[in-house]
Formats: structure tokens, sequence, C-alpha cells
């Protein structure tokens, strides 16, 4: 299963394509994600699946991860989040050059799951933006694919204004970041 | 292999410290004794320098917490003698809401994490220790988490809201 790159919608004429330039840029965007695993758990052992043969994240453009945060354009959030860890977690996508997205891979990481405990973050959302929830403990390899080709979604529609959008800093500052 | 008896080493410990000794009893193979708080460190010293009963190895320790009891908190250690494959435990007990217990740090430098994480999840204070702060938990943490009266669920979850489940 091959996923082709869909025509983009414009004027059209022998050997050309005039369209607009968001529709070029969230095409090249959309198949071109690198994303960041921050796998703490079991839900980073369903990813690697996500990213081996039988599945194979990178038929979606996606096979490049990048283990710097600078370079990243998807940080997948795997796992229990300790709250603890949660200022590394938010140093890491404060690092992330925009734009940005976060998908946050099974319960713990949405909800804080089977850890109602003082010592677990009760969902990721409490400290950074998430764009697309996995449900699942954990989610299957399939689930994990769904959810990337949510964001790709997101990343294609996105308009190249987005970020510099009043909506998207007062976003931003509601959870304390700059 | 082992020729230390729980016989030798409990009239060991009366002939050397006496009425510090509270009590003792053999919890499955394991000798266990009870002693008095401010008698801890120097049972524990006497154990180790001992030539005989040698228990060289600290095995683990951690605090304890039983709030029925009038004296509820205490520490526990246990104590290995690898030469002769002989194990102890020692116990004791305070009715001090702020325990404050002599470190062993410097019979163990092991000690070290293992006393932090009695202060992390206990709140007990180590006289003499290198560096008394958290080691597990979030430096911003309020509470020892370990102690019995510590709410341990998260009281922010909001998909615990009864209603969700019928009630």
């Amino acid at each position: 299963m091959s996923q082709k790159v869909e025509k983009l919608e414009g004027f059209e004429g022998p050997g050309f394509l005039a369209t607009s330039l968001d529709k070029a840029v969230g095409l090249a965007r959309k198949n071109s994600l690198w994303p960041l695993p921050f796998a703490t758990s079991c839900c980073g052992i369903e990813f690697m699946a996500t990213m081996a043969s039988t599945y194979d994240l990178g038929r979606f453009g996606a096979e490049r991860l990048s283990f710097s945060p600078r370079q990243a354009d998807l940080l997948m959030v795997m796992g229990t989040i300790s709250k603890k860890m949660g200022p590394v977690l938010r140093q890491v996508y404060e690092q992330m050059a925009e734009p940005k997205w976060v998908l946050a891979v099974g319960a713990c990481a949405t909800t804080g799951g089977i850890f109602d405990t003082y010592s677990v973050l009760q969902g990721i959302d409490r400290i950074i933006p998430v764009d697309v929830y996995i449900p699942g403990c954990p989610p299957r390899p399939e689930q994990i694919l769904d959810g990337v080709l949510k964001i790709q979604e997101l990343v294609q529609n996105e308009s190249r204004r987005r970020r510099e959008s009043p909506e998207y800093l007062e976003l931003l500052a509601s959870y304390g970041i700059e | 292999m082992s020729n230390i008896t729980a016989e030798l080493a409990i009239e060991k410990l009366n002939n050397q410290f006496g009425d510090q000794i509270v009590s003792s009893e053999m919890l499955y193979d394991f000798l266990t004794v009870t002693v008095a708080k401010k008698s801890v460190k120097d049972v524990i010293q006497f154990l180790h320098d001992d030539a005989e009963l040698n228990c060289h190895f600290l095995t683990t320790c951690c605090g304890l917490h039983y709030p029925d009891q009038s004296e509820q908190f205490g520490m526990m250690y246990q104590l290995h003698n690898m030469v002769a494959n002989y194990r102890i435990r020692i116990k004791s007990f305070t009715a001090d809401a702020e325990p404050v217990f002599d470190t062993i740090t410097d019979i163990w430098p092991s000690a070290n994490w293992m006393e932090r994480e009695a202060f992390d999840f206990f709140g007990f204070r180590f006289l003499g220790h290198p560096k008394m702060k958290r080691i597990l938990n979030m430096d911003s943490l309020e509470g020892w988490p370990l102690r019995k009266e510590f709410p341990l669920e998260d009281p922010f979850r909001a998909d615990k809201d009864d209603k969700m489940f019928g009630r």
C-alpha cells in the first residue's frame, strides 16, 4: 500500500500548475514531517513497530526521525509523563521551531491513564498544547498511523498566517509560553 | 555453611547493648531485631565491625510507617554477611512526627540514596547526610507520599467526576 500525493487544485496547463502558496507549502510540509519521538514507556514500543517495515511510517514521508527538537516538526509524546519529567517535556517543546505539532499517543500522555497518582502528570495538555490525541493502552500501530494522518490533515490545511495569529499567541500564552 | 545462628547473634547483641534491644523475632528464618532509636547506629556499627558477625554489606534500608502504633515511624536496615551467608534485619521506631536518625553513610556510602529516598517519601532527616534533598519526586512536591495519610490520587483529574459513572 503506497500513498500517492494528490494533485493540487489550481490553474493547469501543459507543464505548469499555478496554485496558491498556502496549498503548495501545505502539501510539502504534510509529506515531509520530521517527528521527534519522546518515548517514555510501552507506547514507545508500539511506535518502534510503527516505524519498522510492516507498518512503516516512512510511507507517509515521516521516516526521518529527528532526535533534536530544533529540526523537528512533530513532537510525538508516547508514554507516562511524570510530574518530574514535565519541565523537560516543556523545554523540548519550547526548543522546537515553528511551525510545530504535538501528538499525544496513548492513554497516559492523553489523561495520565491508569496512573491516577500524585507523581504522574494527568495528561500532557496540562503543560503543552496538543493537536491530536490517540487513545489506547497502548494503541495499535494502525492507530498511531491514523493519528499521524490526522496531523497531516492539520498540516496541509493550516494557513500560512496561523502561527502569527492572535488566537495562536493567546493559546501559547495560556500555557505560559512566549 | 552458615555457622552463625540467631541465638549467637541475639546473645552478642544482648551482651553488648542490654536493654537497648527492645525485642527480637524470627520472620521466615530472618532474624529481626528492634532496637531503641538512640542506639540504632551503634548496633549497626557493632554488627559491621564484629569479627564473627561481620555484617559487611548493607542490602537495603527504608522508612516505615505504622499509623496504629504509638511509635508510628521507623527505619529498617537489612545487613548481610556474605562470607557466612547470614542476614539480619534491624528496626527502630520513634513517636516523633519529624524523626531524625543518624546517617549510616559513613559506614556504607551506598546508604546515601536509600536515606534520601526515606527523606523523600517519609520526611525523615538524617544527621550527617551529605545531601539531604528529594531524590525521586519533583522538588516542588509538598508532603511525604508514603505516609499513610497522604492522598495518593491526583485531585485534579477531570474524568473522575461521579456523573461520568452514573453515580
